[in-house]
């Protein structure tokens, strides 16, 4: 329970976004270390490889080579991933690909904004409620949270 | 003038110790280095006073105390939302009353060590509750509400959608959606 690092990986394929999202983590007040993985092929190696698998992973929905949804499909067919939260996110999206994402085991939909506060504090959040996840051991199947179409106002 | 001094390390670190324990009303021992023996608990209040005035001198309590309390507030909340009847008082009076401890040092350590308020975790707990009530039981949002306390369906469907940016409705879908395709994998 002592609160140990949060361990986040995020992939994501374009350069620039792999630095929006870094500098906003790097703006977060709960202690972390974040991997970083350049698409799909180079996520899925990496965690196979990794002994220590993070607590939660953001995922770009459209990647070259092996997509977001690809990697989050064999993510779940992996029982060894199975406490690892899946956050996965994208500029452009239809409802139906949410759902999709949502039956296939995704943990978290965020429809990315370019606006670094906003992206700050829907990251912000996600981040201290998968916390409670983390600690608490909150039932995972039911763990799905939408930002797709909400604008997140809720703790802080 | 130089002078030239010989530490004996293990005595300075006792004789302040001594020294700010002796400033509070606790009776304890010193066992060996680095461990204090307190006859009774001590007070949140008297915790928090006595690391800062030993942080002073570079001594920090080895312990993880404010967990124990976050773990002792965690412990109040879920019993009392396990309650078929949730007491009619005010949550912040419960809380202190369980615990004995003033709502504001309360509140101050669960913030510090979970990174979201005490409403919050509760609001949290909740809307797992009605998750549950929802995907496994089957009951209808009006039969929840009333079970849960909250004073109109429409109520329970704003801040189950605040929290989990869902409808109640959509969201029960979408899950068995996701149970029938783990379903047919397995």
């Amino acid at each position: 329970m002592d609160p140990e690092k949060l361990y986040i990986l995020l992939a994501e394929d374009d350069q620039d976004d792999r630095r929006f999202f870094k500098k906003v983590f790097d703006s977060l007040k709960i202690t972390h270390t974040l991997s970083m993985c350049e698409d799909g092929l180079e996520l899925m190696a990496y965690l196979d490889d990794t002994h220590k698998l993070p607590h939660i992973i953001f995922l770009d929905i459209s990647m070259p080579g092996k997509s977001g949804m690809e990697c989050l499909k064999a993510i779940r067919s992996n029982s060894r991933y199975r406490d690892t939260t899946v956050a996965m996110y994208s500029s452009i999206s239809s409802e139906d690909t949410v759902e999709e994402a949502f039956v296939f085991g995704a943990n978290i939909f965020i429809k990315k904004p370019n606006d670094f506060d906003k992206l700050k504090k829907i990251l912000t959040e996600v981040t201290y409620i998968n916390w409670q996840y983390v600690t608490d051991g909150l039932n995972r199947e039911n763990y799905m949270i939408n930002y797709y179409t909400n604008v997140p106002d809720k703790f802080l | 003038m130089k002078l030239y001094l010989s530490y004996n390390f293990d005595k300075a670190c006792r004789t302040i110790l001594q020294e700010q324990l002796d400033k509070f009303n606790f009776k304890y021992t010193l066992e060996g280095p680095g461990i204090v023996h307190f006859a009774d608990s001590m007070p949140m209040h008297d915790y928090k006073l006595l690391q800062e005035q030993l942080q002073h001198y570079g001594i920090e309590i080895v312990d993880n105390q404010k967990a124990i309390m976050v773990q002792k507030i965690k412990g109040a909340i879920l019993a009392m939302l396990a309650e078929k009847d949730m007491p009619q008082i005010k949550i912040s009076t419960y809380l202190a009353m369980q615990l004995n401890e003033n709502y504001r040092t309360l509140s101050n350590v669960f913030n510090e060590v979970c990174h979201i308020s005490i409403e919050s975790f509760i609001i949290i707990q909740k809307i797992e509750k009605v998750k549950q009530l929802l995907v496994n039981e089957s009951l209808s949002l009006t039969e929840i509400s009333f079970l849960m306390n909250y004073s109109s369906v429409a109520h329970l469907s704003n801040q189950f959608k605040k929290i989990t940016g869902f409808n109640p409705t959509v969201f029960q879908k979408v899950l068995q959606n996701k149970r029938a395709l783990t379903n047919n994998i397995n």
